[in-house]
C-alpha cells in the first residue's frame, strides 16, 4: 500500500512571525518547521504501514529547496521518501496554484490513500484537501479523528461540530486528519541518523509539466492588498480578589449593559 | 450573509439552499436579503458530504452567472468551499471578518498570525469564493420575497463515492455555542471535570453556552462541542468569561473577537489578562458560584 502524506514547512510559531510589507508575503526568513499538524498525518501514515506490515509512505511537499532540511525530521520519523516540488515560479501560490502542482506530483505518486494535516499555522488554512481531491477526481474525507483502511475502503470517524460521523470511501481517497487522531512519535536517534541515507527528491515544474503560469503569483487568483493593526480592545482594568471580586464583576457586567 | 451582501453596491443577491426536505427554508432567505433562492433538494445530499455539494453549486453558479459566493464557515462550508474553487480555478480567501467594495472591487478582511495582524485580501479574476468567520454579519430582516429556482441535481461519479455509514447527532443541553450571546467557559484551571457545573451554574444564571477549551476536551473533562479555539469553533458572544483559561493563542484565536471577555485566573502572569476587558486574579472556586449567585439574585429580584 501506498500512502502520500502532503506537508508543509512553516515559519517556527509564535510572535516573530511577520508578514513583509513589501511582498505582502510571509515572510519565511527565519527559522522553519514543519507544519505540527502534518506530524499527526506522517504518524497516521507510519501505523498504518506497521499494521499493514508492509508499504510506502511517500512524504510530498511544495517549497523552496531550503525546506528538505524540515523534511527530514519526517523520514527521521520512519516515512521511506520525500518528493518535493521545489521551483521559484511556484513561490507565493495559493489555493488555486498550490493545489495544482500538488495533484500533478501526486498523480506521478498514484498512491493508494493521500493523507493531509487539519490546517496550516501560517495562512491558517483547512482547506487544501478539498482542492486537491477535487483535481485527481477522488473521494476526499476531513477531520479524520479515528482512520482504519481494510479491502481497499478507508472507514474514518469523522469530527463535527455535533459529534462523530463514520464515513467510507474506496481507496483511492485522500484524508485530511484532525489532531485529535493520535500523538505524533519522536524520531529516534537511529531514526534521525537514517534520514539522511533516504531517498530525497527534488522536482521541478517542468518535470511535473506544470507550466509557470498555472502556480506562483501568475497561477493565483487571490492577492493580500494591505496589512493593517488589529483593532483596538480599548480600556482594560486588572483587579485582585479582595473578597468583592464577584460584586465587581457584577456591576461592570451592569455598567455594560450585558446584564 | 445574505443582508450583509445586499448592501454591497447593487449587487443581485441570491441564496442557495442545498440538502434534502429543506425546501421551506426558502422565503427565510427571501426575508433577509435575497432576490432569488435556488434550491437543491435531494436525498442523495441528504448527508452532510461536501462533495456532492461542489456539483451542485457549480452548476448553480455557472447558469446564475454569478460572480461571488460567499459561505459562512463551518467544517462542511470549508471542505466545499475549496472543492469549488478547485472546479472553478477561483480564488478563494476564508476567515474573513469583513467584506466591502473598494472602487468596485470586493476586498476582504481577516486577521492572521494568532490575529496579530489583520490582512486586506482581494480576488484576481471571477468567480470570488468567500468562507466568513461564522457570527460576523448580523442577520437584517428587510422583508422581500425571494424568486425560487429548482437546480437540477446532477452529481459526478466520483462525488458519491463517500458515503455516511453513521451520522452526528447533536447532542447539546442549552444554545449552541457559536449562536450564543453569552458564553460561560472552563479551562484547565477548573482542576478537574467536577468544577464544570460552576461553569454550567454561572451560564444558567446568565442564560448563556458554556464552552471548553481543547486541554480540557482533549482530556475529556467536556464534549468537543464545546470546543472554542482554533481547532475547535470561533464565537464572538457579547460576553465570554473565561474560568481557569490561560489564554494561550490556540484557544485566543477562537474567542478574541468576544464583544467583552471577562478572564477569571489565579495566574496574574496568564496571556489572557493582555486581552481581557476585566481581569480578575482569584480563586475561580470562589469567585465564580460568589458571581452565580449575585446574578440569579439580581435577576429574580
Amino acid at each position: 500500500m501506498k500512502i502520500a502524506v502532503c506537508v508543509k514547512e512553516v515559519p517556527e510559531g509564535g510572535s516573530a512571525r511577520r508578514i513583509d510589507e513589501q511582498t505582502k508575503r510571509l515572510d519565511r526568513s527565519g527559522e522553519r518547521t514543519l507544519n505540527s499538524f502534518d506530524l499527526n498525518a506522517v504518524e497516521e501514515a507510519l501505523r498504518l504501514k506497521e499494521a499493514y506490515g508492509e508499504g510506502e509512505v511517500v512524504v510530498l511537499s511544495l517549497g523552496p529547496a531550503s525546506a528538505l532540511d524540515s523534511l527530514r525530521k519526517a523520514l527521521a520519523m520512519g516515512a521511506d521518501r520525500v518528493a518535493l516540488v521545489s521551483d521559484d515560479g511556484a513561490a507565493g501560490s495559493d489555493l488555486v496554484a498550490t493545489s495544482r502542482a500538488l495533484a500533478k506530483a501526486l498523480e506521478r505518486e498514484r498512491p493508494d490513500l493521500v493523507l493531509f494535516g487539519q490546517q496550516s499555522s501560517d495562512s491558517d488554512g483547512a482547506v487544501l484537501w478539498a482542492a486537491v481531491a477535487e483535481r485527481l477526481r477522488l473521494p476526499a474525507v476531513s477531520q479524520a479523528a479515528e482512520l482504519a483502511v481494510a479491502d481497499g475502503t478507508v472507514t474514518v470517524k469523522r469530527q463535527t461540530e455535533f459529534g462523530y460521523d463514520r464515513i467510507a470511501a474506496p481507496l483511492p481517497a485522500v484524508v485530511a486528519v484532525s489532531d485529535a487522531i493520535n500523538e505524533p512519535r519522536y524520531p529516534s536517534l537511529k531514526g534521525i541518523m537514517g534520514a539522511k541515507s533516504k531517498p530525497q527528491e527534488t522536482l521541478s515544474l517542468d518535470e511535473l509539466g506544470v507550466t509557470p503560469e498555472l502556480v506562483g503569483e501568475p497561477g493565483s487568483r487571490t492577492e493580500v492588498l494591505a496589512l493593517n493593526p488589529p483593532p483596538p480592545r480599548g480600556d482594560s482594568r486588572k483587579i485582585e480578589d479582595d473578597g468583592s471580586a464577584a460584586q465587581q464583576i457584577l456591576e461592570f457586567l451592569v455598567e455594560r449593559k450585558l446584564l | 450573509m445574505l443582508s450583509k451582501a445586499a448592501t454591497l453596491g447593487d449587487a443581485e443577491v441570491a441564496g442557495a439552499i442545498v440538502g434534502a426536505g429543506i425546501a421551506s427554508l426558502a422565503q427565510e432567505a427571501g426575508r433577509h436579503g435575497a432576490s432569488k433562492v435556488w434550491i437543491a433538494d435531494d436525498p442523495a445530499l441528504d448527508s452532510p458530504l461536501p462533495q456532492p455539494r461542489v456539483d451542485v453549486l457549480a452548476r448553480i453558479v455557472r447558469d446564475g452567472g454569478y460572480d461571488t459566493v460567499l459561505f459562512a464557515a463551518s467544517v462542511l462550508a470549508a471542505d466545499v468551499a475549496a472543492g469549488l474553487a478547485a472546479r472553478l480555478e477561483a480564488g478563494l480567501n476564508w476567515d474573513l471578518v469583513d467584506l466591502s467594495l473598494v472602487d468596485g472591487r470586493l476586498v476582504g478582511t481577516r486577521p492572521a498570525l494568532g490575529d496579530s495582524v489583520y490582512v486586506d485580501v482581494g480576488w484576481k479574476g471571477g468567480p470570488q469564493i468567500a468562507l466568513i468567520r461564522s457570527g460576523t454579519f448580523e442577520p437584517v430582516a428587510t422583508g422581500g420575497e425571494a424568486e425560487v429556482v429548482q437546480s437540477p441535481v446532477e452529481l459526478e461519479d466520483f462525488s458519491t463515492k463517500a458515503t455516511m455509514l453513521e451520522r452526528a447527532h447533536a447532542e447539546q443541553a442549552g444554545p449552541s455555542i457559536e449562536d450564543a450571546e453569552i458564553i460561560v467557559a472552563g479551562g484547565r484551571g477548573l482542576g478537574g471535570p467536577e468544577n464544570f457545573a460552576l461553569v454550567e451554574d454561572l451560564a444558567k444564571a446568565l442564560g448563556g453556552a458554556v464552552a471548553a477549551t481543547r486541554a480540557v476536551v482533549d482530556a475529556g473533562w467536556y464534549p468537543y462541542s464545546a470546543q472554542v479555539g482554533q481547532t475547535g469553533k470561533n464565537v464572538s458572544p457579547k460576553l465570554y468569561v473565561a474560568c481557569g483559561i490561560s489564554g494561550a493563542i490556540q484557544h485566543k484565536v477562537g474567542m478574541q473577537s468576544s464583544n467583552t471577555i471577562v478572564a477569571i485566573n489565579k495566574d496574574p502572569n496568564a496571556p489572557i489578562f493582555e486581552f481581557s476587558d476585566l481581569g480578575v486574579v482569584g480563586d475561580l472556586h470562589q469567585v465564580v458560584p460568589k458571581l452565580a449567585e449575585l446574578v440569579r439574585a439580581r435577576k429574580g429580584a
